[in-house]
Parts: structure tokens; sequence; C-alpha cells
């Protein structure tokens, strides 16, 4: 008997390019799904032989959607080579400044323009109107606001970093340029609108996800390891902080560790399908030990958030699961929210402090050859780790991408919504296979920022004939 | 022998202009505040013609290099006809696709004159196919890099170093295609080069640059952030 593949490429409402795949057999059910990345990028080798101070530059070329987060973390990388451990407070603030100002911007762009017509308009609604256009015309309101947060957000990172779109602000071992008086007050005027309606935002995730609280239970959910960096009193802080890993359960992997030493602690491999590398926890091993990166796992890895409105949120938000990791896939959105609120209520400490208009901007120590720096980057923990020569030029590279942490969970979301939603119907309508997307966007992915594979992935081709046959298979590396 | 000094008086596209015996057209045209392209010519050192970003067209019949050609009494010039401005832009189009210019992120976005002159004459994107030549870069020296990757041959950094630093630090060799600039010695931290020599200021692209303080400019305080190159020559008129 024949069995079926259904392809639904590209997969929309995510960044950069991907297509999931889906096997069936005569009845119609699942017999292996999976989400394929489709693009290459290539980052790791190319970078190879230029001089370290250009990297931060470079680097967050991979995205236009976080290239803050890649620009930081090479350049705290860079800092290590420098030989710098702390910046000055000027350099540090702005940093973190920039980095929330991406945080929000980011988070707006998916919540808004992205995941809310799913979420807004309903899983099955009619693709002409499921879609951004869509919420503008019946939430006229509520989109002008996810616009025009957006557009704070990305106000800050051009004050912080030169351009609204890679910059040049941080640089090794410091930062370019201060917040002036007037980009200061600018920012003063909009910041307590910008918290609101982040509020506003945050009610609407929370409240969706109350309300659908049954179906979403199950909805391409699965319990999960969860990993994040955080501050050393347990807070999460998405600028700097020791690695901490957790069970399903929310028992500690490993707590504090250096990032200096996450080679000890995590390791990648290979498969011959995926451009995207699949990290795991070592201890646990390659089979089991992947685990969740993003909002979800931030607010599941911190004790507590340093910030009012979004700690308050976050008890409220751990309540629903009694203090236990929330695993439902679809809460990413409203952790996502509850983080967005927290970086809006950061601005608005920073705008306050006046160490942002210092001018001690950079610093410098003693020469190293190896640099290795973590960011929790809008869509999860980001690594970045370097070796530069006598000459200062780069000799390794290696990117451990927060999409590439959630590889294994956004296959494991689409094969479980499969099974759950296509395997056995009849009919295979849109809407069903809409809802393997919406399990792949809870995880806001960046697709191209995470392929980086080459030289290592054994490409495999199969020939497979209408009665699914393997015919023939070429397998190289 | 008595030389000559009273005025040349010259026309530059109808205006008429004055400078004075030896002068260059692209020196007579910058007093009088009139900009003419340029990438190789840099003040203080002996012109050389090679970019020729800085053609005219002399009494409507006769191209040549505005730094390099004297001025002489009753001269018509062309500095601005839409033929003009078609081969300059040409000229640069061709610089950008025989090296591997890669501005957003280079330490010179923002200073480089390439760039600033590919802004000014409007080019978003060459019409001609890239070669993507193989090019080194030599990073050996403590304070300055080549990347040749960035190189336009110009020789500003052939002729500043042996006439305002003193030193025989780069020379070309090859030709065409292969033509490439190379250092005394089989590195470049095996040559006298010192990052306070003019040489290692001179270069109008990001070949040469000093490892120290690479991208220290913000974005919007750099050269070109707020106005064209040339801009300030051309300010003079306003005086």
């Amino acid at each position: 008997m024949a069995e079926k593949r259904i392809i639904v490429e590209p997969v929309t409402r995510v960044e950069g390019h991907g297509k999931v795949s889906l096997l069936l057999d005569e009845e119609n059910k699942v017999k292996q799904a999976r989400l394929h990345i489709v693009e290459f990028r290539g980052f790791e080798r190319f970078i190879q032989g230029r001089p370290y101070w250009e990297i931060p530059v470079m680097v967050q070329r991979l995205c236009g959607i976080c290239p803050v987060s890649h620009h930081l973390a090479a350049a705290k990388a860079m800092d290590q080579i420098v030989g710098v451990d702390k910046l000055t407070p000027v350099a540090e603030k702005m940093r973190r400044l920039m980095h929330y100002g991406q945080t929000l911007q980011s988070h707006a762009l998916h919540f808004f323009h992205l995941a809310s017509p799913d979420l807004l308009m309903g899983f099955d609604a009619d693709p002409e109107i499921r879609n951004v256009i869509g919420v503008a015309k019946k939430f006229p309101e509520l989109a002008t606001q996810g616009v025009l947060l957006r557009k704070y957000g990305q106000e800050v990172i051009k004050a912080t970093s030169g351009k609204k779109i890679h910059g040049t602000g941080a640089i090794p071992g410091g930062i370019n340029k201060n917040l002036s008086i007037a980009e200061r007050d600018e920012f003063l005027k909009d910041i307590d609108q910008m918290v609101e309606w982040s509020e506003g935002a945050l009610k609407v995730a929370k409240e969706y996800t109350m309300e659908h609280l049954e179906e979403l239970g199950s909805f391409g959910s699965f319990e999960s390891s969860h990993l994040s960096h955080i501050r050393e009193d347990g807070c999460m802080d998405l600028y700097d902080g020791g690695l901490r890993a957790i069970t399903k359960d929310g028992d500690k992997i490993f707590d504090h560790i250096p990032v200096e030493q996450y080679s000890d602690y995590l390791a990648e491999e290979v498969r011959p399908w995926s451009y995207m590398k699949f990290p795991f926890i070592k201890s646990i091993g390659p089979e089991d030990g992947w685990y969740r990166v993003g909002p979800l796992s931030r607010v599941n890895t911190a004790d507590f958030i340093d910030t009012p409105l979004a700690e308050s949120a976050r008890v409220e938000f751990m309540a629903l699961t009694s203090g236990k990791p929330n695993n439902i896939t679809l809460a990413y959105h409203w952790a996502r929210m509850i983080e967005m609120l927290h970086s809006a209520e950061k601005i608005r400490e920073l705008l306050n402090d006046s160490d942002l208009q210092g001018n001690d901007l950079v610093i410098k120590g003693e020469r190293r050859e190896e640099g290795i720096a973590t960011l929790e980057a809008p869509r999860g923990t980001l690594f970045h780790h370097y070796k530069v020569d006598e000459n200062d030029q780069v000799t390794m590279a290696n990117l451990i991408v927060s999409t590439t942490s959630n590889n294994i969970p956004m296959n494991l979301a689409v094969q479980k919504i499969a099974e759950e939603y296509i395997s056995g119907k009849p009919e295979i309508t849109e809407g069903l296979l809409n809802r393997l997307e919406i399990g792949i966007r809870a995880y806001d992915p960046c697709l191209s920022c995470a392929t980086h594979a080459m030289g290592k992935m054994p490409l495999e081709v199969k020939l497979i004939d209408a009665e699914g046959k393997v015919v023939d298979q070429m397998v190289k590396g | 022998m008595e030389q000559n000094l009273e005025a040349i008086t010259f026309t530059i596209d109808g205006v008429e202009v004055q400078g004075m015996p030896g002068q260059t057209i692209l020196e007579a045209a910058e007093e009088a505040g009139i900009y003419v392209p340029r990438l190789c010519q840099l003040k203080g050192i002996t012109p050389h013609g090679s970019c020729r970003v800085c053609t005219v067209k002399v009494g409507g019949s006769w191209t040549c290099a505005a730094c390099t050609q004297p001025i002489y009494e009753g001269m018509e010039v062309d500095n601005s006809s839409e033929e003009i401005q078609t081969l300059r832009k040409d000229l640069v189009e061709m610089l950008f696709t025989e090296g591997n210019h890669y501005c957003m992120f280079c330490d010179k976005s923002g200073n480089c004159e390439l760039q600033a002159m590919a802004y000014r004459m409007g080019i978003m994107a060459p019409k001609y196919p890239y070669i993507y030549p193989e090019a080194e870069l030599d990073a050996s020296h403590p304070d300055l890099f080549i990347d040749r990757n960035r190189c336009i041959l110009c020789a500003r950094c052939v002729n500043t170093a042996q006439e305002q630093d003193g030193k025989s630090v780069f020379d070309f060799a090859g030709r065409g295609p292969h033509k490439k600039i190379i250092v005394n010695g089989e590195k470049l931290s095996d040559t006298q080069l010192a990052a306070a020599d003019k040489a290692a200021d001179a270069c109008p692209v990001g070949a040469i640059l000093p490892k120290k303080g690479a991208y220290a400019k913000p974005v919007g305080a750099r050269d070109y952030d707020d106005a064209p190159i040339g801009s300030d020559i051309e300010a003079k008129v306003c005086k």
C-alpha cells in the first residue's frame, strides 16, 4: 500500500526558511513528522581568519530580527579576548539597555505580528484573515500598540548601537557611545506608556492560555528539561549569569555553571536530515539530554524577577503548575509577554540611571586566546565561543544558537500535534496543518540563525518509490 | 628661468575659474570650491592618476585625469556632463566588483572614500558581475593589518611611505587582474611600517587599518554620516 507524504512549505510566520514533512500510512496514520531547516548559513566557518574586533559587527548579520543578540554575545566573548571581565558601568548599562530594547521589539514583533493571528482569529480561521492585516482590522488598537512597542524598542537599539538594525555600539572591552541627556529625555516621555501596553499584551496572552487550558494542556506539549543562564542570586538575568538546567520537575541538573565551562556540560550532535545541530546535556546523553530554552524556560528556571510587575506576573504564571515547571508549549506566549513587560520595566529603570551618561566607555586588560560568552537572546540561551591567534585572527568559532537548542522540542511538538490532530483523519484541512505551524511558532524560532552544520553534517539522500520503498540511497560524510 | 606667475583663466562646466601655472585641474577646481571626485589622489603626495575617477573631458574632445593634467589658458573642462558622470560611475562600480568589499562589517564603513563615492554617485548595486578574487589578509603587524580584499590599488600607501615617511614599505606585483599590493618582506611585520606613519593613515578604503580603536567612532559621528564626500570642498563656494 502506498504511503503519503505531506509537505508544509514554507513554514510561515517564523524567521527563516523551513518545512515540515509528514509521512502517513495508508490509513492516514502519522509514521514520521519532521521540521526540516532548508537554508544554510555557515558563519562558523567563514569568520575564521577575520580580526576578532570585526566579529561582533559581522556575526550579527546572521539575523535581521535579533542581531543585537549576536552583536552582544560576540562582544562579550571579545571582552574576554581583550582581558576584560568587568566592564565600566556605562558600558555594561548601555549594552543592557540595547539588549532590553531588543527583547522588547523582538517579543512585540513575535506576539503581535506572528503569533496573534492564530490566537485572536482562531486556528481554523480563513488564512485570508488569519494574518497581521486581519488582526489590524479586527483589533486596531492592539495592533497599533504592537507596532509602537516594536518601534520604541528599535529606537532604543538605535540610540545605543547607532542603527536600528546591525549597529556597531558594543566593541571589545566596552561601548562606543553613551546615552545623551536629549536621547534619555526622549525615551522617558513614552516609557510609562510602553510598560502599560506591555501589561495589556501580557493580559491577552494570559487570558488566552487560561481560557484554552484544556486544549493547550496537550497541544504539542510534553515534559522537558529547561536551560537558561541565571544571576548569582537566582534572579532572571537576560544579559549575564551562570548556567542553570532543571528537570521537568524543577530539580537542578546543574546550577551557576560559569559559561566558560559550557562544553563540560553540553555537547552537540549532527543528524543527516537537518542543517541544524542537536545540543544535549552531557550527563544525560544525546538520546534524552535535549532541553528547551527561551521565555518558557527562563520563567521556569528563575527564582524571581527583579522588576515588580513582571515578578507579580511570574508568580501568577508559576501558580498554574504549583511552582513546578510549566511544560505547556503554547505557554511560551504568556512567558514571552512576562519578559516583554520585564524589558520595559528594565528600560525605565536604566533610563533613570545617570551612569548611562558616563564617559568611561572602554577598558582593556591582558590579551587572551579564548573567549566564551552567553546571552539570553529573545529566543533562548545563545553561546558564542571563539579562539583567536597571536595575530588577532579568529581560528575557531562555535555558535550554539537558541533555536538550535529548541530543535528537538520543535520536532516533538510537530510530532505530537500530527499524532493528535492529523493521524487517522479522513480529510486533512488547512486548519489542521496550520496547527503544526502553531506548534513551531510558539518557540519563535529563528531558523536562519541556527544553521551552521557545514563540514560536519553527513548528507543522506534517499530515492523513494510510490510505495514508499527505498530504491536507492547515497550517504556522504 | 623667469616664471610666469600670472593667473590662468579657464572654465569648468562653463564657469570661469582662475588657477596658477603648474596647478592641476583638480587643485584649481578645489580652490574654486568645485569638487572633482577622486580616490587615488591625496594631498601632499605625487598624483598617481591610477583610479581615473577624476576623469574630465577637455575641449569637448579628449578625456584626462584631473589630478595629473595641468591647467592652461582658455581650457574648457567638462566636470559634470552625463557622459562624464556615467563614465566615473562605471569606474567606481568596477572597483567594487574587482574586490571583496563587504561594507556591512568593515571598520572603515562610514569613513570609507570608496563607499562614500558610491553613495554620492547614487550606486545602489553594481551592474557588473562580482569577480570574488581570492585575496590575503596580513595581520602579522602588532598595530596594523592589511586586507587585500579591500585594496583598490590606488598606490596612496606606496607613495606616502616613500615620499612622506621615507620608507620603502609597499609596492605592486603582477599585472592586470593579478596586480596586488605587496610589502617589503614576507609579511607586514617584516617591514619598517609604524602605526604613527603617514602611510598607515593614507588608505582611502579599509585595506590598511589600525588594529586598535576599531569601531570606536559611533554611527552618526563618522566622516560621511552627515554629508556626502566632497561637501567640504563645495562648501567653500557658499562662503
